[in-house]
């Protein structure tokens, strides 16, 4: 059945009728239209569909939004301030770190929870912290590239 | 959204179409050469199919390609700038779509430079030609003495600028592209090889809608398809009443013979609707997946044939050669990161499809089959999606999608596959057993070479052919798949690109077990697996170094460099206790892009661990667009071709196949990426060449190679197992 449910998203709440089962990445995508996070697997096994939940990157793809209660979820859309991209975003650009870009919102994702973890990683800590999320491009290399340059 | 048709597209963004034929051309003849207009000119010959003027000054590209990740977007907007002496700002580019650009086929075999760049070249250029014809005219003043940049014209002292739009005066002139055409001279290129940044990045770390995934329309409705349990299955009984009854939301269930599929309004309803359905279905038993993914190669061998001589050369004359060995490699699968996704709507007597499949054109001639109904009611717009690496399940998603729009007219459904749909449904990349036999003589050259090699199809695209398109294996009106599919792909890269005095190659063509089509570089992965190990092997043998032995059977200069390339490359690499570093070398379909790949792995015999530390690749690709985007290309190619190499196989089980998500069927993660190192050769002055997929083979033989050099265990079986058996 479905039932009203209240998410802090990128600052601001919103009431969205959904079955309250619903993973978080279906209200994301359909009920506020947001194209960061992405369907990937629906099995917490690639992170395309990351989002920080107070701040820590987690896949949303088997979280169910009944469970967000007043967790402040934050998405690609809300990690820049005033129309500035974030740091990470800015160095994904810099360092051209897509090919198809698909996996790029969960990168980005894992990358600001780990930089805000630990704001210099050196190369193996990257690889960790971005353990969860596959890339099949093979853009590994320039994303660990990104990753170093907003950490400096 | 971009419903309209061309011309009603025309109209309502009111910007102005220029053509014309280039019959009268008074200045700079003496730097025409005589040309061969690019096929797709040839094809498309009128501008106005690849070049418009915008109210607004802007120039709008049509290319028939497909952005595929590949960055072919960036690439059409820098040639048009670079001939139409205009920013990058100014350049939009329309992707693959029938209702808006030329037909280009499929967007395969890196030949989206070679074919659409090139067109966009000689339109754009034509283009400059005839505004400044114009202009000319309108001025007052000689071609000769008029100049452009950024969308206006100008006299060589600055004087009358005057816009294209100005010039067009609201004009709408239609003509062709003639030769000659005045191309600009490269050594004035601003931009052509450069490493010019992908505008489409920038979009994507915005969350702008960009994907096919992030397609929305008011009333959209979402749809799942249920799954035999097996390739072939046969539906028995279903339940509606069930589902309608379990899932609120439902809307309808669609059957159509062994079709089954549910729309709901929801996604999630969707989704669940899909497992209620499925498991209230009844399936017959189908037939059995013969073999298992162990003895797959034994497997192989015993299939019945067709063999074909792909290559003769002075005479084999006996085949007791003095070194022999056998290749396997497994089924690989593309696995995008995002499952294939479509949208359809059905309205007005007319099906459009949005679709991110390399081929919009054939796939809309194989549904108009499936359908029975003309292709000129069906339109669909090509969208990027998430990297597909060949042909992966886009075109049976938007086929499926298009079943089910029919069936519920009037709104736009949405089908989305799932990770396990993708995994299990897509056409996986055949497996293949290679055997090859060489003699040396006696100064270590090659003199017998003979390879036999055993494979299914590398492409079984739907080619305006219904029975390529998974759906229709299982409609009433079901169409079977009786073809062969595209055989060429087995033997791409078979034949060794060195010069051998006596050789052989044999392709035995077998119908495996599993649904195959187009994967990236096709047999040419295969191939050079195993012809470069074989190399590697031979060198060995002959008790020399790996670059000379490769370099002495090399009479291509071209090819020579990229293989001294590499040498310098690594020759401050000194590999340690328990590293070894492989190389390979090979031209992409022995006619494109020259690529060679070096490898270092770490092999600790006692921790029983193997990692893959770094790789270099030396390219060549001729000239080059962007020379970022070809970095990123070979770069991405490498760790790819890692990840097949160390990694992968379609594991299936007698019954089922049995690699049905991540876990089941595991890919290369950060841990075990290595750091890569590109160099590309410039050559600006030659010809383009493909280069998309130059890295696959060579990586994947590198990697072997570097392994044997670090243990000494000699890698012939795909994927490496070095310590689990
Ligand atoms: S979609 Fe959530 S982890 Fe893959
Ligand atoms: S860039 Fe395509 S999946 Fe990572």
């Amino acid at each position: 059945m479905k039932k009203a449910i209240s998410i802090h998203v990128n600052g601001t709440t919103h009431t969205v009728n959904v079955d309250p089962s619903t993973p978080l990445l279906y209200v994301l995508r359909n009920q506020l239209e947001l194209n960061g996070p992405k369907y990937g697997c629906g099995l917490q096994q690639c992170g395309a569909c990351m989002v920080l939940i107070d701040g820590k990157a987690q896949p949303s793809c088997m979280y169910p939004v009944s469970a967000v209660k007043e967790q402040k979820i934050t998405t690609l859309e809300g990690l820049g301030k005033e129309g500035k991209l974030h740091p990470v975003q800015e160095a994904f650009v810099s360092e051209q770190a897509a090919q198809c870009g698909y996996c790029l919102n969960g990168m980005v994702m894992s990358a600001v929870s780990l930089l805000s973890d630990n704001p210099h990683p050196d190369d193996d800590e990257i690889r960790e912290g971005l353990h969860r999320n596959l890339c099949r491009c093979g853009t590994h290399s320039r994303i660990i590239k990104a990753v170093k340059r907003a950490s400096l | 959204m971009l419903k309209t048709n061309r011309r009603e597209f025309l109209k309502t963004s009111g910007c102005l179409v220029i053509g014309f034929s280039i019959g009268n051309i008074s200045s700079g003849q003496n730097s025409f050469i005589p040309q061969e207009l690019p096929q797709s000119i040839r094809r498309y010959p009128d501008i106005n199919a690849w070049i418009e003027v915008l109210a607004n000054g802007k120039v709008r590209v049509f290319t028939g390609k497909a952005e595929l990740g590949q960055g072919i977007r960036t690439a059409i907007a820098q040639v048009a700038a670079e001939e139409l002496e205009l920013s990058m700002e100014n350049v939009e580019v329309v992707l693959a779509d029938t209702l808006r650009t030329p037909n280009e086929g499929y967007t395969v075999g890196s030949g989206s430079i070679e074919q659409s760049a090139m067109a966009v070249r000689y339109a754009s250029a034509a283009a400059k030609m005839k505004l400044l014809e114009l202009a000319s005219d309108k001025l007052k003043v000689p071609v000769d003495e008029l100049v452009t940049t950024n969308g206006k014209v100008y006299t060589k002292n600055g004087r009358n600028p005057i816009t294209f739009s100005e010039i067009l005066d609201g004009k709408q002139i239609s003509g062709q592209v003639k030769e000659p055409v005045k191309l600009k001279a490269k050594s004035e290129y601003r931009l052509s090889g450069k490493p010019v940044p992908r505008e489409d990045i920038g979009w994507m770390v915005r969350a702008h809608q960009n994907y096919l995934h992030d397609l929305r329309f008011p009333g959209m409705v979402h749809a799942r398809v249920v799954r035999p349990p097996v390739y072939g299955a046969k539906l028995k009984t279903f339940d509606a009443g069930y589902v309608k009854k379990k899932v609120p939301g439902v809307l309808k269930t669609v059957n159509d013979g062994n079709f089954l599929a549910v729309i709901a309004t929801d996604e999630y309803e969707a989704m669940r609707a899909q497992k209620v359905l499925g498991q209230s279905a009844t399936w017959t038993e189908a037939a059995k997946v013969p073999a298992t993914e162990k003895d797959l190669k034994e497997y192989i061998l015993k299939l019945p044939v067709e063999t074909d001589r792909v290559q003769e050369k002075g005479k084999i004359t006996s085949e007791e050669f003095t070194h022999t060995a056998t290749y396997f490699k497994p089924y690989i699968m593309h696995g995008s990161t995002g499952p294939s996704c479509s949208v359809a709507i059905w309205h007005n007597e007319k099906l459009h499809i949005w679709s991110h499949s390399q081929g919009i054109y054939p796939l809309r001639e194989a549904i108009a089959q499936m359908l029975q109904m003309p292709a000129d009611k069906i339109e669909i717009t090509g969208v990027p999606g998430s990297g597909c690496y060949g042909h992966n399940g886009a075109d049976d998603v938007a086929a499926e999608a298009a079943i089910i729009a029919m069936a519920y007219p009037g709104k736009h459904v949405r089908l989305q596959w799932s990770r396990e749909e993708e995994h299990g449904w897509e056409p996986y990349g055949s497996a293949m057993v290679v055997k090859v036999g060489a003699t040396l003589d006696a100064t270590g050259k090659i003199l017998y070479w003979k390879y036999d090699l055993w494979s299914d199809s590398h492409s079984s695209r739907p080619g305006g052919r219904a029975e390529n398109l998974l759906p229709a294996r299982y409609i009433k009106k079901m169409f079977t798949s009786s073809s062969k599919g595209y055989i060429g792909g087995a033997t791409r890269n078979s034949e060794p690109y060195y010069s051998i005095p006596n050789q052989q190659v044999n392709a035995n063509f077998f119908r495996g077990p599993l649904r195959v089509s187009a994967l990236r570089s096709l047999g040419a992965y295969g191939n050079i697996f195993a012809l470069e190990s074989f190399m590697d092997e031979l060198a060995d043998n002959a008790k020399k170094d790996p670059f000379d032995f490769r370099l002495m059977h090399l009479t291509d200069q071209r090819a020579k460099d990229v293989v001294q390339k590499l040498g310098e490359m690594v020759s401050n690499v000194k590999p340690g206790d328990g590293e070894g570093l492989g190389i390979a070398f090979s031209r992409y379909k022995n006619s494109a892009s020259y690529c060679t790949v070096a490898a270092l792995v770490h092999v600790d015999t006692t921790a029983k661990t193997l990692r893959l530390k770094k790789m270099w690749s030396a390219i060549d690709a001729g000239e080059v667009i962007n020379t970022d985007g070809l970095k990123n290309q070979t770069e991405g190619g490498m760790i790819q071709a890692a990840s097949w190499t160390l990694k992968e196989h379609v594991k299936f089980d007698g019954t089922n196949i049995s690699s049905t998500d991540w876990g089941t069927y595991p890919i290369l993660r950060f841990s075990e990426t290595p750091e890569v190192e590109v160099e590309i050769i410039p050559r600006q002055n030659e010809e383009v060449m493909g280069a998309g997929e130059a890295a696959q083979g060579p990586a994947g033989a590198a990697i072997v190679n570097a392994i044997f050099r670090a243990c000494g265990k000699r890698i012939r079986d795909l994927p490496v197992k070095l310590f689990q058996d």
